[in-house]
């Protein structure tokens, strides 16, 4: 056996051995991966990957508040692992769209201002209550899910890719938040009414999600046409809140223009938080 | 939070990859079965420990009385003929 054959062999063999007995990372696509093999995606779907990643990346930011505010100890670690995995969703995508503009996603992060953020405006409202933050997460999981099952069909394969990876996070997500919907909206009648006030504040913010942009008009194929996800989303956030024994609102709709820079009052209060740091020491790594 | 104390504490047990048995892991508080097993995924695979969990009431189950340590477990000691590395093999015997 030539040498290089006998070190693969070995390599194989302690692959084998590894996953017997070791933690490992596994082998899933992660931003780094992008940065360095990624083909500089146009100037389209650049901005396109940027709406997505910012919806992830200021989700991310809200859930992360809730840390060491848990209800319990183990609820801390669900709502934290979830925030980490929707950051996860927005660094592969904000890196992507970085390699366009030859910046890095820290620079998308950090160093824009509020009207260059395309971010919808549920992902950016506060996180209220424990209710109101388990009813944000189940209108924006059952939305992520299906568009992320939908963009794993993309003709762009780093976007199909990243949906592949963040498809199945977001449906354990999805779960999480339609367990809590129904155990709290059949709870006692305080959970209930802390649920029912939930959907009220956040109903305004539905249909925004499924406004079709002229950018998903002019990527035909690459970008997901979010109108075409209303009626399986309506479908399945109606079967939740049946079961939970809770109804939809009976509310008016926020004239939100997130994609295009306008957004509500809270979002500044929140970009100050998440770049001060980054800002105050530019360049610093830790 | 007056709440927390009457969750029952549960036993989580992980399974690290096909082949091998379910390894017990640690515990946690949740208020039943479904959000034991979640809280389980959520706090003892969230490093790509496992394929599989279990989970059960710590008061169901049934464990050796610590105060019977030695009448339980001490009798095996100095029976080193239970273990097959006490017998040599006979010189005659090829294949073992």
């Amino acid at each position: 056996m030539k040498h290089e054959e006998l070190d693969a062999e070995l390599d194989s063999f302690g692959d084998a051995l590894a996953s017997a007995t070791r933690v490992t990372p596994g082998n899933a696509l992660r931003p780094e991966d992008i940065a360095v093999n990624g083909q500089a995606p146009s100037e389209q779907v650049a901005k396109y990957a940027l709406t997505l990643g910012d919806d992830s990346l200021i989700l991310a930011q809200r859930l992360a508040h809730w840390i060491s505010r848990a209800p319990e100890l183990e609820e801390d670690v669900a709502l934290g692992n979830i925030a980490l995995d929707i950051l996860g969703h927005a660094r592969s995508f904000l890196t992507y769209a970085s390699l366009a503009w030859d910046k890095t996603e820290d620079d998308l992060a950090y160093w824009r201002e509020e009207e260059e953020f395309t971010s919808l405006w549920i992902v950016e409202q506060p996180n209220g209550h424990f209710g109101v933050t388990i009813i944000r997460q189940l209108i924006v999981s059952i939305f992520q899910h299906l568009l992320y099952r939908e963009l794993t069909a993309s003709t762009d394969e780093t976007l199909a890719a990243i949906a592949a990876k963040a498809v199945k996070e977001v449906d354990y997500h999805r779960d999480h938040a339609t367990a809590w919907t129904i155990r709290l909206g059949q709870g006692t009648e305080e959970s209930a009414e802390k649920m029912r006030h939930a959907l009220e504040i956040l109903w305004p913010y539905v249909d925004e999600m499924f406004r079709d942009e002229q950018i998903h008009q002019d990527l035909e194929g690459v970008a997901v046409l979010p109108s075409t996800l209303r009626q399986a989303w309506d479908e399945q956030i109606g079967a939740v809140l049946t079961e939970a024994g809770l109804q939809i609102p009976a509310t008016g709709q926020a004239m939100a223009h997130g994609r295009i820079g306008e957004h509500s009052e809270h979002l500044g209060y929140l970009l100050a938080e998440m770049q001060v740091l980054a800002r105050k020491h530019p360049g610093a790594s830790w | 939070m007056s709440q927390q104390n009457n969750w029952p504490l549960w036993e989580v047990f992980v399974r690290s990859s096909r082949g091998l048995s379910h390894v017990h892991a640690g515990s946690l508080h949740a208020p039943d079965a479904q959000m034991a097993v979640r809280n389980a995924r959520d706090l003892y695979t969230r490093r790509n420990e496992g394929v599989s969990l279990w989970v059960v009431k710590s008061s169901d189950i049934i464990s050796s009385d610590p105060d019977e340590k030695d009448s339980f477990f001490e009798s095996p000691q100095g029976k080193d003929y239970r273990h097959a590395t006490y017998y040599k093999a006979s010189e005659g015997v090829k294949h073992l």
